[in-house]
């Protein structure tokens, strides 16, 4: 039995539901999961080795076979490929010495492809251990790729000035925070945490969610569904434990706000957790963390223990007799993780599969246990709400969208970065605010929201009844070739969805041909009435949101810019689909016809 | 509780909170499935028995039934929907019925026949899957797999509880394996547990082929929707 992973075993109490975190330390320690590796883990959490192979191979970033000294994942984004991904791209082929998908002769450098790593104002960006580097070009990556070949650790070279990697300055020296105005609600400086806590235990934890509930709130992730009754549900709810859950695994392409919330009011995020847990009387608390935010992960651990050190959590907090904790979970590599139930599945060690509702997460969640999962904006915004009063929240806003709402704005625009909003704002008003010129569409919400025309819908308001936005606003110029970013939208889908339903499994490929036919020149009439049927199949019956979503970048696109469809498609020429292609068809019939002869030659 | 719903516009007595898909069996009403077990745990997977419920669809194995429920299997969308997610399975694997072992007892067939399938509507595309023989007693045919994880979710060895079958990856790259020593331990029973439970011809017992003829098969003899109705064991 090797020592290591027999301390890695003891460090995680040899929990299999703390399977991530165990794959993680292992990956973290080889490099890789070996089979081996696998075989101990097997004996010591009572899993079959297959068992444990379903869990490493869902998630995007565990390797089992050496993937290079150092592994480099590069974003493949619609931004990043407005912004010279390819150039970056073939600068890196060219300094590692190797093609993407594998290693490099001497074994030092793997490079890999990934989706979002929420960048989007910064990007081309990529991956290298646990740090990122942004804002790249071929010069940036020569340089960078110099000094990880003179043996320079890759935090050295993101952090020169040796930041302790707890502070703030750390994570500011590697990414750029990027708020770009002054909102209402959120960003307070100088917030007296301990005053603040000490005040809201001073309340009934009823009181709480009525303060929760008179604010209006809805969950910051994009369902909207209202905060105030989740809550209540939750305490209603019946269970041996109760968890709170914040779901900082921000995988939506264009999404980078819990990033920078996590960076500059991660404590905002901690005190709406503790009121959460107080109002539903729960002792644990999770941050499941998208892996991609590897670097946030020292800072916020230190901003956990200042709450701690200064009895805000633990045991009797401030005296209240409330017991509450909060740990962070890392994700591996999952799109799909963002919904609440597959994270759910992720914190207990398993595949990111979205789970059969109901039961809901309010119900039975993590280890069966009543369990609120909400948005890192959600807990952030609670805290302002305990603070100043239901009322003065309600007052922000629209009647049904009450409060700001932080926008992740990337793309065609001046000045890319986080915005706070009063929701109501015309997507007019917001296009001037960030300085978009000829912009001719607006991507809202990321590729599962929708696709909407500045000249068509410039006037509608971003709002729940309106244009409901999780925060992602991905900006496309007229100069952009809008049909290519469907393609990659359906593209992203086919790689992120997990696979469990029929539906989204299958439509999704079936989708993705589609758009890459019409793209081709090759489509007709039919193939564009059969994306509106088989888009409306999946939104229908498909598990999860993954799937009831992801025929959106085709749909909206259809609906609002039916041109770029019309003038792609081919008049048929002969009694043959345009997408029938004779040639290929036949073009084998040469090669099988020798084969064959040879065969019966021997 | 005793409760009332409508299935069709018929009026149904029901306990709250029984499961859908059971209790429109219970009352004559056949809705297909090619996941869903009776009295096992709801799988959710293959979403072949999505019905409307008081005007949205959904799969009727994951919903307990409540008072007042408005249901409508009939509904001409929702039965082309259903439809649509048999024929989606045909052309996502390889499924060739006249040369399949599992032919006249195969549950995706058998739900072909019931919506009336001819052809899938999707675009057949031929996918290249490796054959899994390693395990003494059963060929796993990875061809006609439907990842509905009946075999994932419900064979289990018997002394430590793992799973036998497992599925690796994800989406479109997603693979049913099987566990070659535990597989190995599997009794004659389990294995053709394992191999009934497969709706499809995938999990397959070695050493048994085509073992009725024609017109004898399971499904010639009984239908998969009058053995659905009688509650029988699928």
């Amino acid at each position: 039995m090797d020592q290591k992973l027999n301390d890695i075993l003891l460090q995680n109490n040899s929990d299999k539901t703390r399977l991530i975190n165990i794959l993680w330390d292992i990956q973290r320690q080889y490099g890789y999961i070996s089979r081996e590796a696998v075989a101990q883990l097997s004996e010591a959490l009572n899993l079959s080795p297959m068992d444990i192979a379903e869990t490493i191979s869902f998630y995007h970033f565990y390797r089992t076979k050496p993937f290079g000294e150092h592994t480099i994942y590069l974003c493949d984004s619609a931004i990043g490929r407005m912004n010279g991904y390819q150039a970056v791209r073939d600068a890196l082929e060219q300094e590692a010495a190797t093609g993407f998908g594998a290693v490099s002769a001497d074994e030092r450098f793997g490079l890999a492809d990934t989706n979002c790593i929420g960048l989007s104002d910064q990007e081309p960006a990529m991956m290298v251990g646990d740090v990122v580097f942004t804002r790249l070009t071929p010069a940036k990556v020569a340089s960078i790729m110099a000094d990880l070949k003179a043996g320079k650790a890759p935090a050295d070279i993101a952090n020169p000035q040796g930041h302790d990697s707890h502070t703030l300055a750390y994570v500011e020296s590697i990414v750029e925070t990027g708020i770009q105005n002054e909102g209402a609600v959120l960003f307070q400086p100088g917030r007296d945490y301990k005053a603040l806590l000490q005040s809201g235990l001073g309340q009934h934890p009823d009181e709480i969610i009525d303060d929760v509930t008179v604010s209006n709130i809805r969950g910051r992730g994009g369902a909207g569904f209202p905060t105030g009754l989740k809550w209540r549900l939750g305490r209603e709810a019946e269970g041996a434990e109760k968890y709170i859950i914040c779901n900082a695994d921000e995988g939506e392409p264009g999404t980078f706000k819990d990033r920078v919330l996590l960076t500059r009011s991660p404590k905002d995020v901690l005190l709406g957790m503790i009121y959460g847990g107080y109002a539903i009387e729960s002792r644990f608390g999770i941050i499941y963390l998208r892996a991609e935010y590897w670097y946030l992960k020292d800072y916020l651990e230190r901003q956990i223990q200042d709450f701690r050190n200064d009895g805000l959590l633990g045991t009797d907090i401030l005296g209240s007799g409330f017991d509450f904790d909060i740990r962070i979970q890392m994700g591996a590599g999952a799109y799909i993780c963002g919904d609440e139930t597959s994270l759910i599945e992720s914190c207990e060690g398993k595949r990111g599969t979205p789970r059969i509702k109901p039961p809901y997460p309010i119900q039975q969640g993590y280890l069966g246990m009543p369990t609120i999962v909400n948005n890192v904006e959600t807990y952030a915004c609670i805290s302002q709400i305990i603070e100043k009063g239901g009322r003065w929240f309600a007052d922000i806003g629209t009647e049904d969208s009450t409060g700001t709402r932080l926008l992740s704005v990337s793309g065609d625009c001046a000045r890319p970065g986080i915005y706070e909003i009063e929701w109501g704002m015309t997507l007019n008003e917001v296009l001037d605010m960030v300085g978009a010129k000829k912009p001719m569409a607006v991507q809202i919400s990321g590729p599962s929201g929708e696709c909407v025309s500045v000249a068509k819908d410039g006037d509608r308001e971003i709002c729940y009844s309106d244009l409901s936005c999780n925060g992602s606003l991905m900006i496309f110029d007229e100069s952009r070739d809008l049909l290519d970013i469907v393609r990659q939208f359906m593209h992203f889908f086919v790689e992120e969805s997990c696979g469990i339903c029929t539906p989204c499994r299958a439509g999704g490929v079936d989708m993705r041909t589609k758009i890459e036919r019409v793209i081709d020149g090759r489509a007709c009439q039919q193939d564009l009435d059969e994306c509106v049927e088989w888009g409306a199949l999946m939104r229908a019956t498909s598990r999860c949101g993954l799937g009831t979503t992801a025929a959106k970048p085709i749909l909206t696109t259809l609906d609002k810019f039916p041109e770029l469809y019309q003038a792609k498609l081919s008049e048929a020429k002969h009694a043959l689909l345009a997408s029938f292609d004779l040639e290929q068809a036949v073009g084998e019939y040469d090669y099988a016809f020798k084969a064959l002869v040879e065969e019966a030659s021997k | 509780m005793s409760i009332s719903i409508t299935i069709d516009g018929k009026e149904i007595e029901t306990e709250e909170g029984e499961t859908l898909i059971d209790v429109a069996a219970d009352n004559g009403v056949y809705i297909p499935s090619l996941c869903y077990m009776r009295g096992k745990p709801c799988l959710g997977t293959c979403r072949v028995c999505s019905v409307k419920v008081n005007g949205n669809v959904m799969a009727s194995c994951t919903v307990p039934v409540a008072d007042g429920m408005e249901v409508s299997v009939a509904d001409p969308e929702v039965a082309d929907m259903r439809k649509a997610l048999v024929e989606i399975n045909f052309s996502e694997g390889n499924h060739n019925c006249p040369s399949c072992e599992k032919s006249g007892r195969c549950e995706l067939q058998a739900v072909g026949y019931e919506v009336e399938m001819m052809a899938s509507r999707f675009p057949y595309r031929f996918p290249v899957r490796t054959r899994d023989h390693a395990s003494e007693h059963i060929f796993l045919e990875r061809d006609r797999c439907i990842f509905c994880q009946r075999c994932v979710e419900f064979i289990r060895d018997k002394e430590t509880g793992q799973k036998i079958f497992t599925i690796s990856e994800r989406g479109t790259g997603a693979q049913i394996d099987i566990d070659e020593e535990l597989a190995n331990k599997m009794t004659p029973e389990q294995v053709t547990e394992a191999a009934e439970m497969c709706p499809v011809g995938c999990i397959i017992e070695k050493g048994l082929g085509y073992n009725d003829p024609m017109g004898k098969r399971k499904f010639d003899i009984k239908s998969l929707r009058q053995r659905t109705l009688e509650g029988e064991e699928v």
